[in-house]
């Protein structure tokens, strides 16, 4: 049992006053990053590098805060999405579906309750995960090359139809926007320009956060302004239902925030996969398995306990390639690898045995943070419904000024800002013939690094495109993607025609 | 252009107020020209701390990360807005080097700057999986030559970028005439190269010192080349070099600053030398050594005409391989 003894060394070497005060700190402004439109987890990381530098602190130290920040940045992005139907950051994006629907039906401190074990669920199992197996799993991620890939991102497009069923035409639609505005921006595999119009700012393609912030945020405010102008500002007073969730809803959720943990993690793992297509997954999935009354996007607490589970266990997955290749498998972690080699640390195959007081200390304070969110997030859900209450005539300005605030301080670059409002001009427009907007993050999220791999391994094998079913794994991949979007076409055909007129009157979010 | 003009001047009304605050502070800055995690991102923090534990700034050096354009984003905005700052200093490497050659910072060239220094660099490194049967750089080559469809080389940069020239420098070295045919597979970033290395999916390896070294000393893949002039230092002396083998191409990828174009000169002087102090400091070579950086060790005007040069040679290359006309 040597893991557990390494571990009691790093609860040792992590639980200091001094380091305790840190990872309180950290959750706390994690969560408010991740809470914040625009803020994400990996810029919340960058902002506070500055920070723990200028307190002089060490490795460890260092960590502390810094992991602390990111696990609260991945709590903190579900609570915008359930108060506001707004994502905090990319990972969250999918909690909207559920979650904002029952905030409307008067759950919303049940969701963020709910969310928030979830949430501490995930990361719990992954960071049970990342101890006892992240030497194993990094051979999973070398059984994944460019075909495989592809073959993970076709199946998370094929089971789209999980994500909006209102009207699938429109789904695909949104996801083909999507996927063609992942077009833009230098080609990697050949280094031309695409769509870039001879813009610099576009050689880089657009950004995630940017597309989120206008598509969500800003529609949101331009909705508000012309309900105003109309005379027709909804006056309806939201009630915010009970702070913790009963025991009957934790018990119905807690197979899925099992079974989810188990997705994100493995997503997380994948240096090419990431949070985003770990919450995807788990909430397209779990809703293939148990959606059996279609209560999926209407606010049932399933869907929103699946994709908080997922994303915080991938968030603890990303860690396992960041720490055992040196290869970040998300943005958040790419950050975190730096803070690591400017602390003269180098992740990669011998940082386990050449810097086991980091890495251990690391480990307790995933834990450490991870039961201090949980305890900070569950009474302060009463304090965040409060935002229910504010008159929109308020939040709306507020969430306008955030969201240019954010984009600004991320890029500093006031094209960002251009793109940002044509983003929110979209996202009306889009709204007004209700086509769901999530589908198009994440054809812009995932369509360009499925694009790569496609050409990767069409490439490699000189043209072949049977490379791409050349391997078990890949055909593996290929038949749970027929199966998850053939499946529902026979048996759910049915079930759908009877929700459907039930479910025409949600608006665009909610489908 | 005019359209461009338009728009900085709608964003600049826009952003009037914000513009004015951030050009009135007087503390070091150092503009990261890409997201946070890179090696500018890298360059600059780094730099930072270790100026501030020397006492050379008083003060933290406040990081900017301002992506986009390969640095072009960056460099149009130190040229445009930033031009008389002296506070400024801006991360650069071979990257920034290749893409003024190729003209991919559209409008702009290398001499609106000012070049300070080096700080270092990472030299190139081809390499193959522990267990491949390919031991030295001419044995790859000549399974190239024989067959260009049968290697597949990954690295961190675009196609055109600097792992790939890489590539293409010792290709041609060794008399590969038609050096297009070389199969180049572009992944984002070193880490996910080497991986795909590792994974099998690919014969070969082309990237920086820094990137490999992890991989070398857990034995997961061998250096059979550092494109160096000769085999350098410490934990790296084992890795021949490309010429030694007969091949006589380097590159390095060199990590430096420069500074905006209308930096005064006192500013500029001053800027050259804390750099210098920073460069001949202890903390530094720890720095370097922790991180695969070897030597090179240019200021002012000496690194003025050595970007010139690599740009010069860069923009040779690229017309010789056809990226640009």
């Amino acid at each position: 049992m040597e893991t557990f003894a390494n571990l009691a060394d790093g609860f040792a070497i992590a639980l200091t006053w001094q380091n305790l005060a840190l990872a309180l700190l950290g959750c706390f402004l994690g969560t408010i990053m991740g809470a914040l439109p625009g803020l994400g987890p990996s810029n919340g990381v960058a902002i506070l590098i500055p920070l723990a530098f200028t307190l002089g602190l060490g490795a460890t130290p260092s960590l502390i805060l810094l992991t602390s920040v990111y696990y609260g940045a991945m709590y903190g992005g579900r609570i915008s999405s359930i108060l506001l139907g707004i994502p905090g950051d990319e990972p969250a994006m999918m909690t909207v579906l559920d979650g904002h629907p029952m905030a409307k039906k008067g759950m919303a401190g049940e969701a963020l309750a709910i969310s928030g074990i979830a949430s501490f669920v995930g990361s719990f199992f992954a960071t049970w995960g990342l101890i006892l197996l992240a030497p194993q799993l990094v051979k999973i991620a070398l059984l994944f090359g460019p075909a495989e890939y592809f073959a993970l991102f076709a199946l998370a497009f094929m089971t789209l139809g999980g994500v909006s069923s209102t009207n699938q035409a429109k789904s695909a639609f949104a996801a083909m926007l999507g996927l063609g505005l992942a077009m833009i921006g230098v080609d990697t595999q050949t280094g031309v320009p695409r769509f870039t119009f001879g813009e610099v700012h576009l050689y880089d393609g657009l950004d995630f956060l940017v597309a989120i912030v206008g598509l969500f945020a800003l529609s949101e405010v331009f909705i508000f302004l012309e309900n105003r102008h109309g005379g027709s500002a909804d006056g309806t007073k939201l009630t915010i239902g009970r702070l913790t969730p009963p025991m009957s809803m934790v018990k119905a959720c807690t197979p899925t925030m099992l079974r989810t943990s188990f997705l994100g993690f493995l997503a997380g793992v994948l240096p090419g996969a990431g949070a985003s297509l770990g919450s995807f997954i788990s909430y397209s999935m779990e809703k293939r398995l148990k959606d059996k009354d279609g209560t999926f996007g209407t606010g049932d607490p399933r869907g929103v306990a699946a994709p908080e589970a997922g994303n915080n266990a991938a968030a603890g997955g990303a860690l396992v390639p960041m720490l055992a290749l040196g290869v970040p498998g998300s943005g958040t972690t790419a950050v975190l690898l730096a803070v690591l080699l400017s602390l003269n640390i180098t992740p990669g195959p011998l940082l386990f045995a050449q810097n086991p007081d980091v890495v251990w200390g690391l480990i307790a304070a995933l834990f450490i943070a991870n039961f201090m969110l949980l305890a900070m997030n569950i009474p302060m859900v009463g304090l965040f419904t409060r935002v229910l209450m504010i008159p929109s005539r308020i939040l709306m300005p507020i969430v306008a000024m955030v969201s240019f605030v954010g984009i600004y301080g991320i890029s500093g670059s006031s094209f960002d800002l251009m793109v940002m409002i044509g983003f929110g001009v979209m996202g009306w427009v889009l709204r007004k013939f209700d086509v769901p907007l999530v589908p198009i993050i994440l054809g812009t999220l995932l369509g360009n690094t499925m694009e790569n791999n496609l050409r990767r391994a069409i490439t490699i094998d000189n043209g072949d495109w049977f490379t791409l079913i050349d391997s078990p794994l890949a055909i593996a991949l290929w038949a749970i993607a027929i199966l998850g979007f053939v499946l529902p076409l026979l048996v759910g055909a049915r079930v759908k025609a009877k929700m459907h007129a039930r479910r025409d009157e949600e608006g665009s979010i909610s489908d | 252009m005019i359209f461009k003009t338009t728009r900085t001047l709608i964003a600049a009304a826009v952003l009037g107020m914000t513009a004015v605050a951030a050009q009135a502070q007087e503390n070091p800055e150092c503009i990261a020209p890409a997201n946070p995690g890179g090696g500018w991102d890298f360059t600059c923090r780094q730099a930072g701390k270790t100026m501030q534990d020397l006492g050379l700034i008083d003060k933290t050096m406040q990081v900017v990360n301002l992506a986009g354009g390969g640095g072009g984003v960056a460099y149009a905005e130190v040229v445009n807005k930033r031009n008389d700052s002296n506070d400024l200093i801006v991360a650069a490497s071979s990257a920034t080097a290749t893409r003024l050659a190729q003209g991919a910072y559209p409008g702009n060239t290398m001499d609106q700057v000012r070049w300070l220094a080096s700080v270092g660099a990472d030299y190139g490194v081809i390499a193959v999986a522990a267990d491949s049967e390919v031991n030295t750089l001419p044995e790859l080559l000549d399974q190239i030559k024989a067959d260009p469809t049968s290697v597949s080389i990954a690295g961190g940069s675009a196609v055109g970028g600097w792992d790939h020239l890489k590539v293409l420098i010792a290709a041609n070295a060794y008399g590969i005439d038609d050096v297009r045919a070389v199969k180049y597979i572009a992944f984002d970033g070193g880490g996910e190269a080497v991986t795909q290395l590792l994974a099998g999916s690919v014969q070969a390896f082309t990237g920086d010192l820094s990137e490999a070294k992890g991989f070398v000393d857990s034995g997961d893949i061998k250096v059979i080349a550092v494109l160096a002039p000769e085999r350098l230092g410490g934990a790296f002396a084992d890795f021949p070099t490309a010429k030694e083998q007969g091949v006589d191409a380097i590159g390095a990828n060199w990590r430096g600053f420069y500074a905006p174009g209308g930096m005064s000169d006192e500013a500029y002087t001053a800027w050259v030398e804390k750099i210098g102090a920073l460069y001949a400091s202890d903390e530094w070579k720890a720095v370097m050594e922790a991180n695969g950086l070897a030597p090179l060790d240019l200021q002012g005007d000496a690194f003025q005409s050595f970007v010139a040069d690599s740009v010069a040679q860069i923009e040779g290359i690229s017309k010789e391989i056809g990226i640009i006309k």
